[in-house]
């Protein structure tokens, strides 16, 4: 691998499901909930909830079983059914930051009646930059995400 | 080959080291510009230079008669792979999802 340090990072994924465009982008968007993987949560206990406003500016956030609220970054553009832009605005550090961002564009388009592909771009991971390899360390600790836990609640209590 | 989460981070515990860092975010440097940006001696940037390297967070090479030092792309392309891995996770798991709500509406379409 060599890119440029001050080269673009992106992740791109796509999948094709058995739904019709509105559907589908309606299940992804209001949903979350039921497929976001329950072990990605940076609130002090697992999410009840995951939450998207449907709106530009929306926001984008967890909420625990007893109400507490952790942000994750706000809706960066909102064209039903056809694209939504999430700005994921979690730091290296597991918190939120809102002068930090990174793009996630999802696409809804019909291929054929009733099935339709869902493409996502997950931008700006140069962003993470000289924090990279700190992330990194943090996924792969057995006490990693034990010790991101706190950082939603220690955020909430300063707010 | 891979370095403990420990060690990475011990070396990004330190206040100093994390500042190198951050000036190394924009390119390679030689110590002796780094130590001229730093209130710290060219040994003591040296120093942190060398914890840095063996928590594979910078790497060194040599450019004539200058080392210079810059930032180990290898965290940042574990960073993509893991996000990757992550949206793969998501996706499989609403395709399922939609899988299933699909055979609700036919059994819906069924019941008509």
């Amino acid at each position: 691998m060599t890119t440029d340090s001050a080269a673009e990072v992106e992740v791109a994924r796509s999948i094709t499901v058995p739904l019709g465009q509105t559907k589908a982008f309606h299940l992804f968007t209001s949903r979350m909930t039921e497929f976001w993987p329950p072990e990605h949560s940076i609130g002090a206990s697992p999410f009840e909830a995951v939450v998207l406003e449907p709106r530009v500016g929306g926001r984008w956030y967890e909420r625990a079983a007893d109400g507490e609220e952790c942000d994750w970054g706000r809706v960066g553009a909102w064209e039903p059914t056809s694209r939504v832009v999430l700005l994921w605005q979690i730091t290296a550090e597991w918190k939120f930051d809102p002068d930090f961002e990174t793009e996630v564009e999802v696409t809804f388009t019909e291929n054929e009646p009733g099935r339709t592909t869902v493409d996502l771009r997950h931008r700006n991971l140069e962003r993470y930059g000289a924090h990279a390899e700190q992330m990194r360390a943090i996924f792969d600790s057995p006490n990693g995400w034990t010790d991101t836990l706190n950082r939603c609640a220690r955020l909430a209590e300063s707010g | 080959m891979s370095v403990s989460a420990a060690a990475v981070l011990d070396a990004l515990g330190d206040k100093t080291r994390r500042s190198i860092l951050e000036k190394l975010a924009s390119g390679p440097i030689a110590v002796g510009a780094l130590a001229d940006q730093l209130p710290i001696s060219r040994p003591a940037v040296s120093q942190h230079l060398r914890v840095l390297k063996d928590a594979q967070l910078v790497v060194e090479s040599v450019a004539g008669t200058r080392r210079l030092y810059r930032i180990n792309r290898a965290g940042l392309i574990a960073v993509r792979d893991y996000v990757d891995r992550f949206w793969e996770t998501t996706l499989d798991n609403f395709a399922l999802l939609a899988s299933a709500e699909a055979d609700t509406d036919t059994d819906e379409e069924e019941q008509k």
